[in-house]
C-alpha cells in the first residue's frame, strides 16, 4: 500500500473494507518481533526437515542451492519451536544483535 | 333466508368456532378466496398463535363486496358465527359479541327449535347435520367444507360456483366430493327466525 | 399480466422471493415466519425455484450462511422473527458493514419474556442501530412489493446495504387477503441480476471482514455511514422506478387525510390500516384527525416527518414496543426529529398493541381523544399503557 495507515482517509477505504491484495499480510515484517533469532550449524545438520515440518509460521523453507533448511528471517519471529525439536541440535538461538 | 349480505352493511363478518384440526381456518380461508374471485375483498386468519388438536379454536373471515378491507384486529362483533362442533356450544360462548340480527349456523342433528332451548340462543338459527353428510359423501367425519355450504344458504355471502375453483386448488381430486358435501349441507340447512 | 390471488401474505412473499430468483436462501424456522421459509423449502424442493436452501441450526448461523453467500455475489434471502432477529444481532452488524446486499423479511414478533409468539415492535426496535436499510410495510400488497423493491435497493452499487422489510407476525403473515401477485417478465424488468463488485472469487481473491486497529475504524464507520446516507436518494429513485412500472407508490413517510389537519395520530405497519378506519369514523363525526406513518424507518426520514408534521399542535405517537427505563421508542425518535422545529406539537406517547393485543378501531379513537385530554395537561410520565387492566 502507498499510504501509511494513519494516511488512510475514509473515502481510501474500499466498500466494507474489503482489502483487494489478498495475503498482504505477509507485507508485515513479523521478524521485527522477535529477541532471538535461529542460527544453523550445517557441521551438524543431517537435513531431516524436521524445523521445516514443526514451524508454526512457515518460515523455514528448503534452499534449492544448498539443499539445507533455513529460516526466513523477515518473518521469523524467534519462538525457537525448530531449535528444541532438532535431533542432532544443529540450531541454536541467538540473541538479535542490536 | 337470512336477509343476504347484499342488503346488510358493506362488511361483513363470520366467525368460526372449531376443534384444532377440523379445519375452521380452511373454511375460513376458502370464503375469502371465493370472495377474493368474484372481485369482491375477502380477509381470512385464524385466532394466533400455537394451536393443538382438540383444543377449541376460532378463525375469522370479513367480505366486502367492495371496499378493501383495513381492519386487522379479531372480529369482535361478527355477523354470523359456525360451530363446527356441537360439543362446543357448552364449553364456548359461540354468541359472545354476535350482532342483535346475526345468526347462528350450527353442525347437529337436532333442530333449530331443540338448539334453541337447549343452550338458550335467541338469534336466528341456522342447522344441518353436516357430520351425517360428511360421512356420506366423503367419508370422514370433517365437516369444514359441508358447513360452507350451510353459511352460504344461511347467508349468501358468496356464489356457491365461487367455491370451485378454491376447492380445487386445496384438494386437488378430493374437491368434487368436498364440493358435492358442500352442496348438500345447502340443500339440507334449515334456518329459523329469531325469537 | 399480474395475477389478482387470494393467498396468505407468508406465501405470496415465499412466491415473490421465487418471482425474484434468489440464489440463496439460508433460514431457521420460528413462528410466525415459519409460512414463508417452509414454502421457500417446498419451491426449492420441487424445482420451481433453482436455488440453494441451506438448513442451519440456528438463526446465528442463518445470518452467517447469508454473509458468506452474498459474498460470493449470490441473490440472498432470509426472514426470522422475534428472538430469532435477536439470535442473529452481532451478525447484524457485519452485514452491513461488510456492505453485503441482504434481504431478510422480518415478521414482527413480541420479546420473551414471558414468551410471546405473537406480534409487536419490540424486534425491531432492538436492532435500530444495526445499519440495515428498514421498511415498514402495512398489507399484504406492500409486504410482496417491498421484497421486490429491497433487492433492487440492496444491490444497487451505489447503495449495497442489507434491507430489512417488516411484515407484522400473525397480522400480516397470517392473513389470506387479495394481492396482485406480478408477473415474472414484469419482476424481470425491474429486477436486474445481483452483480456484486468485489465478490470473493477464485479467479479475483479478496479478503473480507479483516481487522481494524483504532487508528482505522473511525475512517471505516464513516464511510459506511456516508453510504446509509447517500442510499437515501437510490431508495426514493427505486420506489419511483416500481410505482411507474407498476402502479403503487411508496414514500418514507405517508400520509392520510392529512390536509387541514392540527390533530396527528402516528402509527406504524399493518395496525395503520386499523387506525386508518378509526380516522374515518371520527371525520364522519366531524373530527379531523391526520394519519402519519412512517415506511421507511432507516435511515430516518427527518425531512419528510417534519414536513408531514409542520402543522401539527398534537401529536399522539402509538409505539407497540417498550425501551424499557425510557418509553416508547418511536416516540423518542420522533421528538428527535421534531427538536428545533419552528413549531413543536404537544406529544402523547401510547404504548399499545404489544404481545398480539388488538387494537380496534374503537381503540384508536379511545387513544386519539385520551391523547388529546393528556397531551394539553400536565404529564405524568412520559407514557401511558393503552389497554392494560388494573
Amino acid at each position: 500500500m502507498a499510504k501509511s495507515e494513519s494516511e488512510i482517509t475514509w473515502k481510501d477505504l474500499n466498500i466494507g473494507c474489503i482489502v483487494t491484495e489478498p495475503g498482504n499480510a505477509s507485507a508485515y515484517r513479523t521478524g521485527a518481533w522477535r529477541s532471538q533469532r535461529p542460527v544453523l550449524d550445517t557441521n551438524k545438520c543431517i537435513r531431516c526437515g524436521l524445523c521445516y515440518i514443526f514451524c508454526p509460521e512457515g518460515c523455514i523453507k528448503l534452499d534449492e542451492k544448498d539443499q539445507y533448511f533455513k529460516a526466513d528471517l523477515y518473518h521469523c519471529k524467534g519462538c525457537g519451536i525448530c531449535a528444541k525439536e532438532c535431533k542432532p541440535k544443529a540450531i541454536t538461538m541467538v540473541e538479535e544483535e542490536e | 333466508m337470512a336477509t343476504s349480505v347484499t342488503t346488510k352493511s358493506q362488511l361483513y363478518e363470520v366467525r368460526w368456532h372449531g376443534r384444532g384440526g377440523q379445519g375452521a381456518v380452511t373454511s375460513a380461508e376458502l370464503v375469502a378466496q371465493a370472495a377474493i374471485n368474484e372481485g369482491k375483498y375477502g380477509q381470512a386468519f385464524p385466532s394466533f398463535g400455537p394451536e393443538r388438536r382438540g383444543a377449541p379454536v376460532v378463525a375469522f373471515v370479513r367480505v366486502n363486496q367492495s371496499q378493501p378491507i383495513r381492519i386487522r384486529a379479531e372480529i369482535t362483533t361478527p355477523d354470523a358465527v359456525v360451530v363446527l362442533d356441537p360439543g362446543l356450544l357448552q364449553v364456548v360462548n359461540v354468541t359472545n359479541g354476535l350482532k342483535p340480527d346475526g345468526i347462528v349456523i350450527v353442525n347437529t342433528k337436532k333442530t333449530p327449535d331443540q338448539i334453541r332451548s337447549e343452550f338458550n340462543i335467541i338469534f336466528e338459527l341456522a342447522t344441518v347435520n353436516a357430520t351425517k353428510i360428511a360421512k356420506e359423501i366423503l367419508g370422514v367425519n370433517i365437516v369444514n367444507t359441508t358447513m360452507v355450504g350451510a353459511l352460504l344458504k344461511a347467508t349468501g355471502l358468496v356464489q356457491i360456483d365461487s367455491l370451485i375453483e378454491p376447492l380445487r386448488s386445496r384438494f386437488g381430486k378430493l374437491a368434487d366430493k368436498n364440493f358435492a358435501s358442500m352442496k348438500t349441507a345447502f340443500e339440507q340447512t334449515v334456518i329459523k327466525e329469531k325469537e | 399480466m399480474p395475477k389478482r390471488v387470494g393467498m396468505e401474505v407468508s406465501i405470496a412473499v415465499a412466491e415473490t422471493v421465487g418471482l425474484c430468483n434468489a440464489d440463496v436462501i439460508s433460514a431457521y424456522p420460528i413462528t410466525p415466519q415459519t409460512h414463508i421459509v417452509e414454502h421457500l423449502a417446498e419451491m426449492v424442493a420441487n424445482g420451481e425455484l433453482d436455488a440453494e436452501f441451506i438448513p442451519v441450526e440456528s438463526e446465528h448461523s442463518a445470518m452467517s450462511a447469508c454473509l458468506g453467500s452474498s459474498a460470493t455475489g449470490a441473490r440472498t434471502f432470509t426472514a426470522t422473527a422475534g428472538q430469532g432477529l435477536e439470535l442473529m444481532h452481532e451478525v447484524l452488524y457485519v452485514a452491513s458493514s461488510m456492505r453485503l446486499p441482504i434481504v431478510m423479511a422480518v415478521a414482527n414478533r413480541a420479546l420473551s419474556a414471558p414468551l410471546s409468539v405473537w406480534g409487536d415492535h419490540s424486534d425491531v426496535m432492538a436492532v435500530r442501530d444495526t445499519g440495515w436499510i428498514q421498511i415498514f410495510t402495512e398489507n399484504g400488497q406492500e409486504a410482496l412489493d417491498n421484497i421486490i423493491c429491497a433487492f433492487r435497493m440492496a444491490e444497487d452499487k451505489n447503495v449495497l446495504l442489507p434491507v430489512m422489510v417488516h411484515i407484522d407476525g400473525f397480522y400480516l403473515t397470517h392473513m389470506i387477503e387479495p394481492m396482485l401477485l406480478p408477473d415474472r417478465v414484469d419482476v424481470n424488468k425491474y429486477l436486474p441480476p445481483n452483480d456484486y463488485p468485489l465478490p470473493l472469487w477464485p479467479e479475483k481473491p479478496v479478503a473480507m471482514g479483516d481487522f481494524a486497529p483504532p487508528v482505522l475504524y473511525s475512517e471505516a464507520k464513516k464511510a459506511q455511514e456516508v453510504a446509509m446516507g447517500a442510499s437515501k436518494k437510490y431508495i426514493l429513485q427505486h420506489w419511483a422506478e416500481f410505482g411507474k412500472q407498476f402502479g403503487r407508490n411508496y414514500h418514507p413517510v405517508e400520509c392520510y387525510n392529512c390536509e387541514n389537519a392540527t390533530t396527528f395520530l402516528f402509527t406504524m405497519g399493518s395496525f395503520s390500516e386499523t387506525a386508518m378506519t378509526a380516522v374515518d369514523e371520527l371525520k364522519r363525526k366531524g373530527q379531523n384527525i391526520g394519519l402519519v406513518r412512517i415506511r421507511l424507518w432507516r435511515p430516518f426520514p427527518y425531512a419528510e416527518l417534519r414536513e408531514a408534521l409542520k402543522n401539527a399542535e398534537t401529536l399522539i405517537v402509538l409505539d407497540r414496543a417498550l425501551s424499557s427505563g425510557l418509553g416508547g421508542p418511536v416516540c423518542s425518535e420522533v421528538k428527535s426529529a421534531l427538536y428545533g422545529q419552528p413549531k413543536m406539537p404537544k406529544i402523547a406517547n401510547f404504548i399499545g398493541g404489544i404481545g398480539g393485543r388488538d387494537i380496534t378501531p374503537e381503540g384508536f379513537i379511545e387513544i386519539i381523544n385520551r391523547g388529546i385530554e393528556i397531551s394539553h395537561g400536565t404529564k405524568e410520565n412520559e407514557f401511558e399503557f393503552y389497554g392494560v387492566r388494573g
